[in-house]
């Protein structure tokens, strides 16, 4: 929720008060997990650059050259809140958002890995909604999900954490969402609904125990997806796509509103046409609602009409339709029929950094200390066969340490690896992600690849207390350095504050997600296990 | 030899099996919309892997009223269904009995052993719903090519899933639906090269073999 001191920087800068629907779009637009308030300052010192990075983090995913063209589209995103109030549709949703990240780009998906973290082994609620969820999704839409690993503390019994990377692959053009000329916004994909309205407002507070946050959640339909990742590979050859973007977290708002914003243009939406799944949905609910498998695109009008690009999505039984147009005005400008339900300028909706206070808990750590717990009796098989990792048939070599994966018709492999080491960052926050991000290093080393570019998953507490900001900047410091030194580039990223439940909070749990090349799978100098 | 790949919504084995059947033939193999009409001239069709129309209802139910159907029950040319395939064909009534849920209520991703007569191939499985289901399983022959009536084609070494004799694939006529995926087993890198096995057991002499890399 907007803070006192928010809501008059609001009235402010718009020069009158808000009405009720600006207000809505303001409260999701400000939340932390829309705008990176409190972690964006930090975030820039990241290293990012590296002469083999083509995109680094603020798209939807990083991008990087592999040669002869060949590109991977990679990044981690975590859906740890959704996961603890209905463990299989929040993360099966979760798979589903990390993929449209990929093919939002031009980049079909070609592997999905896990990092999963939970109280207990016996937790199975969690533990076999989660699984369950990661493997019907990714096993309907056919990508394979060749690495999965499990973590357990006490600290996450209310927090589990799930975090998916995907990596995805293309050798033809990137698309961003940066519109480098005005076209007409295409909303396409499923229809609309109540579910997940104050998803990204939910992500962004401590939960409490006895509340019914179940609505917030969004359900997942992986068969949408499948049809909506072909049609947009097929839409993305035609050559009138301007820009693409998926709808993730506060949905047709934060998508059009961040396309807007990047190529400084207005915009002007008219939500009368929106398909919807129920009746008398107000304007604020069809902006913020976060149903899934939908995506907006700009295209050229002009050449659209001209290809009738329309048919791609007749032919996969797809809603799609005109939902408004970029303008020169530099307003967010909506409305229902003839009548304007929100106009803002699009400088004041976006969210002030926040540089929040930190203090150093370094002298206070031992009263902190959570042991590692290491669950030797865990079947991991059970979670192994659940998960489709062949399908595609480009796996050479899925779960252990590193997961190696063809690139399609070339001798090329990528070698791919997701670490994680809470109970050492608890400790000691800046040598703790020196340490995984060295790990994952050598491990891709050692396997014979290239280590070729990061993704991270920022897990931590509430960023209000000092104490876990202090951790966060650690971490972000010790990043930097270790990255430097290796020359590994951070291109894409994701940052998850506010897990913590009643007043309990989160170890510090950075991700990290690694890539590395093999230039010929024949010569792997690894005993691959025929398993 | 020229083969056809049969697409619904929600195939998502096409591109392994195109690569499959061209390493087989050393010809591009058709790729035929499911809202097409008419079959195009090739030996063999194949209905690949992957969830049509997302399993909704249930598995192969909804592309059993897919157009190229009302074709494929017309032929009289090889049509193999592999997972997904091998379900729609059992709802379209091309092979009988029905496949349903695995006993163990979950998905099983992994590679097994089955058997054709004396012959053992390893070949990966991955399905929620392969838990082959008939009343008679003792009036099929076994390990026969489906002409004299239905025949179990493969079996698995053990139970897997909960096939009723352990039954992996049936052959009718010119029809073979299995559950495993051959098409998973012929690269290098594989767990082996038996899928092109499946293929030579299935295709007539003069096919088989014939520009396989």
């Amino acid at each position: 929720m907007l803070t006192l001191e928010e809501k008059q920087i609001i009235r402010t800068n718009l020069g009158r008060l808000p009405n009720p629907t600006e207000m809505h779009v303001f409260d999701a637009m400000w939340s932390e997990h829309c705008s990176y308030k409190s972690s964006k300052h930090w975030l820039k010192q990241l290293y990012t650059e590296g002469k083999h990075v083509i995109s680094g983090p603020g798209e939807n995913a990083g991008v990087i050259d592999i040669g002869d063209g060949d590109k991977l589209v990679f990044k981690i995103e975590s859906h740890n809140h959704p996961s603890f109030i209905e463990p299989y549709q929040g993360a099966a949703t979760g798979v589903g958002g990390i993929m449209r990240d990929i093919f939002t780009m031009g980049a079909r998906p070609i592997a999905n890995l896990n990092s999963l973290h939970f109280g207990s082994e016996n937790d199975r609620r969690v533990i076999d909604g989660v699984v369950k969820g990661i493997a019907d999704y990714g096993n309907c839409v056919g990508v394979p999900t060749v690495s999965s690993k499990c973590y357990f503390s006490d600290c996450y019994t209310e927090n589990p954490l799930v975090n998916a990377m995907t990596v995805g692959y293309t050798n033809k053009e990137i698309f961003t969402s940066v519109p480098n000329k005005k076209g007409i916004i295409v909303y396409v994909g499923a229809k609309t609904g109540r579910d997940g309205i104050g998803g990204a407002i939910m992500a962004s507070e401590e939960f409490t125990e006895g509340e019914n946050k179940r609505p917030t959640v969004q359900v997942g339909d992986p068969f949408q997806e499948k049809l909506l990742l072909e049609s947009s590979l097929e839409l993305f050859e035609t050559g009138t796509v301007i820009a693409a973007q998926d709808m993730g977290a506060a949905g047709i708002l934060s998508s059009t509103s961040e396309v807007a914003l990047k190529g400084h243009y207005g915009i002007e939406l008219d939500l009368a046409e929106v398909p919807l799944r129920e009746e008398g949905m107000e304007p604020w609910e069809i902006l913020l609602s976060e149903s899934q498998e939908r995506m907006i695109f700009v295209l050229d009008e002009d050449k659209a009409k001209k290809q009738d690009v329309y048919k791609i999505f007749e032919k996969w039984d797809l809603d799609c339709f005109i939902l408004g147009r970029l303008t020169d005005t530099n307003n967010y400008v909506v409305t229902v029929k003839d009548e304007i339900v929100c106009d803002i300028p699009l400088k004041v909706l976006e969210a002030p950094e926040l540089i929040r206070a930190t203090e150093d808990r370094s002298e206070k750590r031992k009263q902190y200390f959570y042991p590692p717990q290491i669950v030797a009796d865990f079947d991991m098989t059970w979670i192994k066969e659940q998960y489709d990792s062949q399908v595609m048939g480009n796996t050479i070599k899925s779960f252990g340490n590193v997961a190696i994966v063809r690139i399609p018709n070339s001798t090329k492999a990528i070698a791919m690896t997701t670490a994680a080491n809470p109970y050492y960052c608890n400790y000691n926050p800046q040598l703790g992600v020196k340490s995984i991000i060295r790990n994952c290093h050598a491990n891709l080393d050692a396997i014979g690849s290239v280590p070729l570019a990061i993704t991270n998953c920022l897990n931590f507490g509430n960023p209000e207390n000092p104490e876990i900001m202090w951790e966060f900047t650690e971490t972000i410091e010790g990043m930097r350095e270790v990255c430097e030194e290796l020359k590994f580039p951070v291109v894409s990223g994701n940052v998850s504050f506010y897990n913590e439940t009643s007043g309990k909070s989160i170890i510090p749990t950075p991700v990290i997600g690694g890539v590395g090349l093999i230039d010929n799978y024949e010569n792997i100098n690894y005993n691959i296990s025929r398993q | 030899m020229k083969t056809s790949i049969i697409i619904f919504p929600g195939s998502n084995c096409d591109n392994e099996t195109e690569r499959f059947l061209y390493a087989y033939t050393g010809v591009k193999p058709v790729r035929v919309w499911h809202k097409e009409t008419t079959l195009p001239d090739v030996d063999l069709f194949v209905l690949p892997g992957g969830f049509s129309y997302g399993d909704y209802l249930r598995a192969g139910a909804l592309a059993n009223y897919s157009p190229i159907l009302k074709e494929l029950k017309k032929t009289n040319k090889k049509i193999l269904g592999i997972c997904n395939g091998f379900q729609i064909l059992c709802e379209a009534g091309l092979l009988p009995g029905t496949l349903r849920i695995n006993k163990t209520q979950e998905f099983i991703c992994k590679p097994v052993t089955i058997c054709r007569g004396y012959d053992k191939y390893i070949i990966p499985i991955a399905h929620a719903e392969g838990n082959y289901y008939h009343p008679y399983p003792a009036d099929f022959t076994f390990g026969a090519d489906g002409t004299a009536g239905v025949s179990i084609a493969y079996t698995y070494a053990e139970d897997v899933n909960g096939s009723v004799d352990f039954i992996a694939g049936i052959w009718h006529n010119n029809v073979l639906g299995m559950m495993p995926h051959p098409e998973r087993a012929f690269e290098s890198y594989h767990c082996s090269n038996d899928g092109f096995k499946v293929l030579d057991d299935f295709m007539e002499e003069k096919y088989k073999n014939e520009n396989k890399i």
